[in-house]
């Protein structure tokens, strides 16, 4: 079976400083994995890479066998691969119903994925499915508050939920957790992974708190200067000593 | 207590009603104004769903003009009918939209505004000079007839009057029903995230192209219809200065209203003229200074007012949100 993921000798370069240096990963379909590395490491590059916000100098990317590498975001989500950022992607001025109308109806128009002039966008349709979305991400409340008066969290929230409307086969999670309350951050991070239970969705999370990471990533990649460290099951790596010197902070 | 509760049909049927009536018992020159501005709201309505999107074509006269010289060279070779004169000039002023779009949706903000700008004087600049479309003095049209109906010279205003109503009470439902629907709501939120758009696995480009070939449609109808109750078609239908006012008054409207465009139309129009009436020398000043007042009291146009006045609605996004 193919792989849900599959980058091969990634090089990315920005003025001489390779913040990708022939990266290779794999993620297999349902697998719970998190990316940790320094500041600069190269994470939010990799992620940029596959969801086709940056195009890599070279190597090749591809999802369930078919090539990836150099589509357009919009190429690559309708293929499956979709994310969230670590700033909000949404849209302040509407509200949470009315953007996830928007990702909604682009899902309903199946393989067309154009939206039409004619149909309403709030349809009986429409709205169940943004109901059990507002349901899953516990989002019931905000449901008629406009997206850039709500809070942080519930900003990620919206953004992480977005992301999942069309059934991604990989979900790409940028520091789902930067921004939010730290006294929040799991049960922030319980709402998501209760949202994405049951599903076969390969999600990657680009994280800096490790308590986060052990407690919800089955297994860790680190970068480090645009390399992979390590790419192991989660305390596996982070016992690895490299890991511990260059990431953690433990010393060596 | 009964509530009263009017449909969109039931309240465009009264909006037009209300309009013949009105027009029937006023004054020709302000039947003449009222024409004009009914015509000139539809360009005002098509950038406002470009302004929704954040973006300002200050060369939309392009456009408008376009549809005026193809709805003028209609007329003049035998093609009276309004109604096919305005079909025809939306369709060829919309292709021009598409084309131009396809070029432009790559740009925002004073770049897109400017492109616009520069292509309607080069559109301008080709007109002063083409003596076969009547150089600087432009060119006389055919009075219209309607579906085979040529009303007497008495009847003439009237008439044109009552087509430019009709047309403008289904524009204004048919953009009401764009508004609601998903892709006018897509547009709307364009300005807010286009990267959202693109990874919920939709194209900006594609939506911007939309939007510009609805407002180049309109301006195109907008202008046909100016040139058949004027008469006349002269170049500077495309003047940067004609493209300005539009601006002007679609600011004043503010983005998501649809029959606040023809209201601020008509606002634009009514000072211009009081202006001109009492002021001649200095009427520019009374519009700057009108200009100021409304972005200091109104910045969101009259749309906005509009809504926080309460029923009836032409906030359209808000009525998407109440559903």
């Amino acid at each position: 079976m193919a792989e849900a993921l599959e980058a091969r000798n990634l090089v990315k370069t920005f003025s001489g400083i390779k913040a990708a240096d022939n990266v290779d990963v794999t993620i297999r379909q349902g697998e719970l994995v998190s990316l940790i590395g320094a500041n600069g490491a190269g994470k939010t590059t990799f992620v940029n890479m596959v969801t086709g916000y940056m195009r890599p100098d070279s190597g090749t990317i591809t999802s369930d066998g078919r090539q990836i590498t150099g589509l357009k975001p919009r190429d690559i989500t309708r293929l499956g691969i979709c994310r969230s950022f670590q700033i909000p992607q949404i849209f302040s001025e509407l509200t949470l119903e009315e953007n996830l109308l928007i990702a909604v109806n682009v899902t309903l128009r199946g393989s067309t994925r154009r939206h039409s002039a004619l149909r309403r966008a709030n349809t009986p349709e429409a709205q169940k499915m943004v109901t059990e979305v507002l349901e899953k991400f516990k989002l019931g409340d905000y449901r008629q508050s406009r997206a850039g008066e709500v809070s942080g969290g519930t900003r990620k929230l919206l953004d992480v939920g977005m992301a999942t409307i069309s059934a991604p086969r990989v979900l790409l999670l940028d520091e789902p957790t930067s921004g939010v309350a730290s006294d929040q951050k799991f049960a922030f991070m319980d709402v998501v992974m209760n949202a994405l239970a049951g599903s076969p969705v390969a999600v990657m999370f680009i994280e800096h708190d490790m308590e986060i990471v052990r407690r919800y990533a089955r297994r860790v990649i680190v970068f480090h200067e645009g390399r992979i460290l390590a790419d192991a099951e989660t305390e596996v790596a982070l016992n690895q000593d490299d890991v511990k010197l260059h990431v953690t902070g433990g010393g060596a | 207590m009964t509530q009263l509760k009017t449909g969109p049909l039931a309240l465009s049927a009264i909006a037009l009603a209300a309009l013949l009536i009105v027009g029937a018992i006023v004054p020709e020159w302000i039947l003449y104004t009222g024409a004009l501005i009914l015509a000139k709201g539809f360009v005002v309505l098509g950038l406002a769903f470009l302004l929704r999107m954040n973006l300002v074509s200050f060369g939309q006269g392009l456009y408008y003009c376009f549809g005026a010289y193809v709805g003028g060279m209609l007329s003049n070779a035998g093609v009276t009918d309004a109604f096919a004169v305005i079909i025809a000039s939306a369709l060829a002023s919309g292709a021009i939209g598409l084309l131009l779009g396809l070029f432009l949706s790559g740009y925002r903000g004073v770049f897109f505004a400017m492109f616009n700008l520069a292509l309607s004087m080069i559109l301008y600049g080709f007109l002063l000079k083409s003596r076969s479309l009547g150089g600087s003095d432009g060119m006389g049209i055919a009075a219209p007839t309607y579906l085979g109906y040529a009303p007497s010279s008495d009847a003439r205003l009237y008439a044109f009057f009552v087509f430019a109503a009709v047309c403008a009470v289904v524009v204004c439902h048919m953009a009401r029903i764009y508004s609601k629907s998903e892709i006018g709501l897509t547009s709307a939120s364009v300005k807010d995230c286009e990267i959202r758009l693109e990874y919920v696995g939709l194209s900006v480009r594609y939506l911007i192209v939309f939007n510009m070939v609805l407002a180049s449609a309109l301006a195109g109808m907008g202008g046909a219809m100016v040139a058949l109750i004027s008469g006349h078609i002269i170049p500077e239908l495309a003047y940067w200065s004609t493209s300005g006012e539009f601006v002007f008054m679609t600011v004043l409207s503010g983005p998501n209203g649809i029959v606040s465009a023809f209201g601020a139309t008509a606002i634009f129009e009514t000072i211009r003229l009081a202006a001109g009436q009492y002021m001649p020398n200095s009427w520019q000043f009374v519009l700057g200074g009108f200009l100021l007042l409304s972005i200091f009291f109104m910045p969101a146009g009259i749309s906005a007012v509009l809504r926080r006045a309460g029923p009836p609605k032409d906030e359209t996004l808000e009525e998407t949100r109440n559903g």
